[in-house]
């Protein structure tokens, strides 16, 4: 065959943010442009990059690997063709070679390898890029081992809390029951963040083996994916993900011919930030109104209807096919301090390079906003980042420097999270800012503790004085009173860390506390 | 999206049956209910309390404890609008007042015609693209107030203006 009628595999992102900026009109277009010059072509909806700001971002395979174009808008196509873009053609748009791009070549993905790379759900394709190794590495091991090289890993939990994965596997594989369930908390309710969400439709099968693996090393036979509402796409994408491998073995009653069963189910939950704390999670996959539990007894002990429960985050679960093909070490080798491995930051908000960027842990918030983000999308001064989705801190510039880790992010009152960081450009007025972390925790508190419940309002109001110049220092002191006691007096950490945004903006910008007096909004 | 049946007690009976075998089967039936009618009616709660075992109250509490599910029909187009964060850094309560001031359109509800109901949402998963709308099941980044004001007159909003070119 000569390399002219070889087809031309082109990739186009069917990711939602890709989606989001015309990714799908751009594929359309591509379709036509070659049906006219009557060149075999392949189309290959791929996940993102993660170069979001580059969405839509269109790749070429060529004898020199793939080449980046982007953002493409269909009225680009065109001028491609005449560049020649399918033999990687020079043109405004063109960024060559997609692995050379530094925003890529500096990261270190591993739970995010082949985001971008491959068709998301195309099992054949997972195969070639490694799939399955993971899964083949864990039925070969004694689940007690499996489990071990996860807590050797120093794998800690992803979804926020930080907890070490392999101590709660051990729980529950320690745990006598005759039904066991692997939990996957795909709520992702942060603002700020999406990298559960791009790894749910960028490569669903890294999540599958990893709960497959997880319920082979607990000995649990049935998994849910709690997925939240808004993410219409992620859902679509893991429906079919799991038909596929339960074609191709990976779930079923016999995975992977081991003789080991494991069933998956994706539900949805229904538009209430309260469902991404693992226990009013439980609660809601029950059925019921998702009233957070009083813990002990642990999820890990009595979880979902009543059984040993494993509940973990996307990212945690979706790490562990690697860490099973290369090592404990390997992974551990990654990271500074108690914070091993890599992290997938999600850059958002006011920034020019907004995206996911995948690194280990001990790099500086600086390096992250400023070099792969490029500072503000106004070209404004900086002003804010907050760190963490609504319950974390809002940290002034000077605090940029500091490492992303676990520790050192606790060290200077504000925590990571789920690593969203979202920034904020000098017209953002802190004060309102925390206002907004009363409002929310007012409307999606669970309602079952008084200091959350009411103290949220009381916060609402409370700033509301402040920012009308009522006895400012009085109700400042209210506001820390109030502080503290929901801090202390909390059931979970809604209501737990709902003053650590707010605390934040009065202690680092409080000049935004303190401006002539405005009339009080009247929402 | 969009086009909804009208409520029927059998075609409710018969989605609660299919799915009341389930693990915790409410939610799966709730959602079924409102993909099926756009909201849940409240007809459908002895119909699902009977089926499941559970109480009125357990059932009705469910359903008031979401944000998703609905007592009445939405608008026929429904427009999701995320005044989260990250959307805030990027101006979406400029949006809010945009739909206010230019077209007399509140968040959070429904038009007198029936046609379009906007609704506030915590993030959508697309917080470096914002200001995000999930629009009747799609999202759209990048919003501003031009493609909103085309949105809620419910003309199409063409992919190349959605295109800003942001410098590498
Ligand atoms: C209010 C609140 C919201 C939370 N939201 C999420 C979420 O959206 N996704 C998530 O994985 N964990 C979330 N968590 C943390 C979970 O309770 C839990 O720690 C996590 O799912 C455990 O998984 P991991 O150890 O893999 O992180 C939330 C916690 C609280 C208190
Ligand atoms: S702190 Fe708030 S969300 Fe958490 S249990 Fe108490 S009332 Fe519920
Ligand atoms: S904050 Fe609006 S999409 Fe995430």
């Amino acid at each position: 065959m000569s390399d002219k009628a070889k087809p031309v595999r082109i990739y186009v992102p069917i990711d939602a943010a890709a989606l989001s900026v015309g990714a799908e009109a751009v594929a359309t277009a591509i379709r036509r442009a070659v049906e006219q010059r009557g060149r075999p072509v392949e189309i290959i909806r791929n996940g993102s990059r993660g170069m979001l700001w580059l969405e839509p971002l269109v790749e070429v395979e060529t004898s020199a690997g793939r080449v980046a174009y982007g953002p493409v808008s269909p009225a680009d196509v065109a001028g491609l063709f005449e560049a020649g873009f399918l033999e990687g053609g020079a043109h405004p748009l063109g960024h060559g070679p997609t692995e050379e791009l530094d925003w890529l070549k500096r990261q270190q993905r591993l739970t995010f390898a082949r985001v971008g790379l491959t068709d998301p759900l195309s099992v054949a394709d997972y195969r070639a890029h490694g799939g399955f190794k993971g899964l083949e590495q864990a039925l070969a091991m004694a689940p007690a081992d499996v489990v071990e090289r996860v807590r050797a890993s120093g794998l800690r939990g992803r979804g926020g809390a930080g907890f070490p994965t392999g101590i709660k596997w051990k729980t529950v594989l320690d745990a006598v029951a005759e039904q066991k369930y692997i939990v996957c908390n795909a709520d992702e309710g942060d603002s700020g963040t999406f990298a559960d969400r791009m790894l749910m439709e960028g490569d669903p099968f890294t999540l599958i083996e990893g709960m497959v693996i997880a319920g082979i090393a607990v000995g649990a036979t049935k998994g849910f994916i709690y997925l939240r509402s808004e993410y219409p796409h992620a859902h679509r994408a893991l429906n079919r993900a799991i038909a596929r491998a339960e074609h191709a073995g990976l779930l079923g009653a016999s995975v992977l011919g081991s003789g080991r069963a494991f069933q998956l189910e994706v539900r949805l939950g229904a538009g209430a930030y309260i469902c991404g704390e693992e226990t009013s999670l439980l609660e809601s996959l029950e059925g019921k109104r998702a009233i957070v539990r009083a813990k002990p007894p642990l999820p890990a002990l009595q979880g979902l209807f009543g059984k040993p429960t494993v509940v973990n985050n996307v990212l945690s679960l979706a790490s562990v096919p690697w860490i099973m093909v290369h090592g404990a070490k390997a992974y551990a080798d990654c990271g500074m301090g108690r914070s091993r491995g890599t992290m997938p930051v999600q850059l958002g908000g006011n920034i020019r390079r907004g995206g996911l960027v995948e690194l280990a842990f001990g790099i500086s918030l600086r390096t992250l906003i400023e070099d792969f983000g490029g500072g503000t999308r106004s070209g404004r001064p900086l002003k804010a980042v907050q760190i963490g989705g609504p319950l974390g801190a809002y940290l002034p510039d000077s605090l940029l420097d500091t490492p992303m880790d676990y520790e050192a992010l606790a060290g200077v009152q504000s925590m990571l999270g789920h690593a969203g960081m979202v920034v904020f450009d000098d017209t953002a007025d802190m004060a309102r800012q925390a206002k907004f972390a009363f409002a929310f925790c007012a409307k999606e508190s669970c309602g079952k503790c008084t200091p959350c419940r009411i103290g949220a309002v009381r916060g609402v109001e409370t700033v509301d004085r402040i920012i009308a110049g009522v006895e400012r220092d009085k109700n400042l002191a209210v506001l820390a009173d109030l502080n503290r006691l929901m801090t202390d007096a909390s059931l979970c950490a809604m209501g737990g860390l709902t003053p650590m945004p707010v605390m934040s903006a009065i202690r680092h910008f409080p000049e935004d506390f303190h401006r002539p007096a405005m009339a009080v909004a009247a929402e | 999206m969009g086009h909804y049946a009208a409520w029927d007690i059998e075609v409710a009976r018969a989605l609660i049956t299919r799915l009341s075998s389930l693990d915790g089967a409410v939610m799966p039936i709730l959602h079924a209910l409102q993909d099926e009618f756009g909201y849940v009616d409240r007809a459908a709660v002895p119909l699902i309390a009977d089926a499941l075992n559970l109480s009125r109250a357990e059932v009705q509490g469910t359903i008031s404890f979401y944000h998703d599910f609905r007592d009445e029909p939405a608008g026929r187009r429904v427009i999701k609008l995320c005044r989260a964060e990250a959307c805030q850094a990027v101006g979406c309560e400029n949006l809010v007042d945009h739909l206010r001031t230019r077209h007399g359109l509140a968040v959070d509800a429904t038009t007198a015609d029936g046609d379009l109901t906007i609704e506030t949402v915590y993030c959508l998963g697309n917080c470096a693209l914002g200001p995000a709308a999930l629009v009747d099941g799609e999202l759209v980044g990048r919003l501003d107030a031009q493609r909103l004001s085309a949105l809620c007159e419910g003309r199409a909003v063409e992919t190349a203006q959605i295109i800003e070119r942001v410098p590498a």
